[in-house]
């Protein structure tokens, strides 16, 4: 059996904030959606139609075998083929810094989806910055864990820089927050402290 | 024995179309009478919802899971199918039938014609995947189903799948083409045209008229299988059976089957030949050929598809190369451009297209979890192993 029975479940911190900011009942694609953890989150507790891309042909089996509708896909090429406003929301979970053109990317969200939900990890970080500054070396924490030379993270940016990217693509923040190190939701993350203090970000994401 | 001297006696229900509401083909012709042998597993549930249709390829039939009447071999998806497996008996109501245009029960060109009393041969109508499938219909309809809770198929299985999701989309609720494609590429019809080659040249042919003149075209279908059983497999696959063993201790210096691989495709030729039809492999292989979704929907793949709310798990092999990922990939593309309901995975195996009828953990745990899915949205009881 693979009905599983939906009265509690614990999914990562930043899951359970994005999963919280979807209205039941939503239209939902999951870019990056890994073996299907928020996806299969969002169907059991938000009534939600979600469908997911991954990368990964281990994850996506893994997910298909669980009952989810998940492509293998890649989000700077595949969002193209999807007709606009096909979705009620678009999340992208800590795959936005690994794409090659998170611009686009960013802007394909929104034409296919109402809203789009982003969660990146936030380079402007106090350890991240002291840990550069102190060891004059890329800096690997628990975020960020790879080495320079083989992290999939090419695109690393701050929450001001996004929210820098989202001002010039005419995009509106209707909610971020972002998480301290424990992982905790501290801070509306468009707070002046919230580069300092935040080691990841939530954005919720709508068109002008 | 052979197809040929069992014909009618092949074991299992009948269904037919009769002269009062024929078949209407796409060459224009309408066909009646028209038999189509089926055989199902597994029983109808009330409400008729659980019935899922198995669709065979080329040199298929509608033994899916019972010995094979002709060879004695075990069904084509024998292991999938019973109490507890991925096609639960306990669960599904199972259907497969005999393709229009086959050998094996179904009406095809070594049926006789009734107006002449004669087979048809080549004046049999040429067909077509999409008549292939309104016979199917038809069967679906003297059963008593609306709507089939699943179509699922491999290869040729495939494509009747995609052409069943694409024309009857709310008689099927979810569909799963398995290393499959929405059109015969160059290479797919190159290699069926050498098939065909092979039996036209074969004397025994007769111009099609071989069932008449008492002989059989033997060898010509048999180079046309061994081309094709190629196909079906890969190199490494290839390889890894036979590498370059002898059948000997030592080379003879003759033509003599000196290689393994040379004996197992003059045995898979051979033994092909006793249970199926020269000319049910032209037509079919024409059908085949004939196929392309994405131009009978304006050159567009996606508007064949257009507001469907079938369910598709489309699945690829990563060696296959007759159906490789790239084809199930357009058709994935397509129906994400429609933003339809769509799961996509490419099993990697190295057993090349032949894969789907083999034992790949990966692709049966694909294939029993999007069943799983779909049934529980399709509100079937529960059942079956995961």
């Amino acid at each position: 059996m693979t009905e599983k029975a939906k009265t509690t479940a614990t999914i990562r911190v930043d899951l359970q904030l994005i999963a919280d900011m979807v209205e039941p009942k939503s239209r939902v694609l999951d870019i990056g959606c890994g073996e299907g953890i928020l996806l299969d989150y969002l169907n059991g507790f938000k009534q939600a139609d979600g469908r997911g891309i991954e990368l990964s042909m281990a994850g996506v089996r893994q997910a298909v075998a669980q009952g989810l509708s998940v492509v293998q896909g890649d989000a700077d090429t595949d969002l193209k083929d999807y007709p606009p406003g096909a979705f009620d929301y678009v999340i992208l979970s800590q795959t936005l810094q690994a794409t090659r053109e998170p611009r686009q990317v960013l802007q394909q969200m929104l034409r296919i989806g109402r809203r789009a939900i982003v969660s990146f990890p936030n380079f402007g970080f106090w350890r991240v910055r002291l840990s550069l500054l102190r060891h004059g070396r890329m800096p690997v924490t628990e975020t960020l864990t790879y080495q320079w030379h083989d992290t999939p993270n090419i695109h690393l940016c701050t929450i001001r820089d996004f929210q820098l990217l989202c001002a010039e693509l005419g995009i509106v923040i209707e909610r971020a927050i972002s998480l301290d190190s424990l992982g905790r939701p501290r801070f509306d993350a468009r707070g002046r402290m919230a580069n300092w203090l935040g080691e990841q970000a939530v954005f919720l994401l709508r068109r002008a | 024995m052979t197809v040929h001297d069992q014909g009618a006696a092949l074991p299992g229900p009948r269904f037919t179309i009769d002269r009062e509401a024929p078949l209407h083909l796409d060459c224009g012709v309408d066909l009646a009478p028209v038999t189509i042998a089926y055989q199902t597993y597994g029983r109808l549930n009330a409400d008729r919802s659980n019935a899922i249709l198995l669709c065979h390829a080329l040199t298929g039939d509608q033994y899916v899971a019972d010995p094979n009447p002709v060879t004695g071999k075990p069904g084509w998806w024998q292991p999938l199918v019973g109490p507890g497996c991925i096609f639960d008996t306990d669960r599904y109501f199972l259907i497969c039938s005999n393709v229009l245009g086959g050998c094996m029960g179904s009406t095809g060109p070594s049926s006789i014609n009734p107006d002449t009393g004669r087979p048809w041969g080549l004046t049999f109508p040429v067909i077509t995947i999409a008549d292939m499938v309104r016979a199917q219909i038809r069967l679906i309809d003297h059963l008593g189903i609306d709507q089939l809770f699943s179509v699922i198929g491999g290869s040729m299985g495939g494509m009747q799948v995609l052409e069943w999701a694409a024309h009857f989309p709310h008689r099927v609720f979810s569909a799963v083409p398995i290393a499959s494609a929405a059109r015969h590429s160059a290479q797919n019809i190159a290699f069926g045209e050498v098939g065909r080659q092979a039996v036209i040249a074969d004397p025994d042919w007769c111009r099609g008229d071989y069932l008449n003149e008492g002989k059989m075209p033997h060898n010509g279908l048999a180079v046309a299988r061994m081309a094709a059983h190629i196909t079906y497999l890969s190199e490494a696959a290839l390889h890894r059976k036979f590498g370059r063993n002898l059948q000997g201790r030592s080379l003879t210096y003759g033509f003599d089957a000196d290689f393994q691989v040379e004996s197992y495709l003059r045995y898979q030729g051979s033994s092909f030949v006793e249970r199926f039809d020269a000319n049910s492999y032209l037509y079919i292989t024409r059908a085949m050929d004939y196929f392309d979704l994405a131009a009978d929907h304006g050159g567009t793949l996606a508007n064949a598809f257009r507001g469907t709310r079938v369910r598709f798990c489309v699945v690829s092999f990563t060696s296959d190369w007759l159906f490789p990922t790239e084809e199930s990939r357009a058709v994935v593309r397509a129906l994400n451009a429609v933003a339809a309901n769509v799961s996509f995975v490419e099993v990697e195996s190295d057993k090349g297209h032949d894969a789907f009828l083999l034992d790949e953990p990966e692709f049966h745990a694909t294939l029993q979890g999007f069943l799983n899915g779909a049934a529980a949205h399709r509100g079937l009881p529960g059942g079956g192993r995961s």
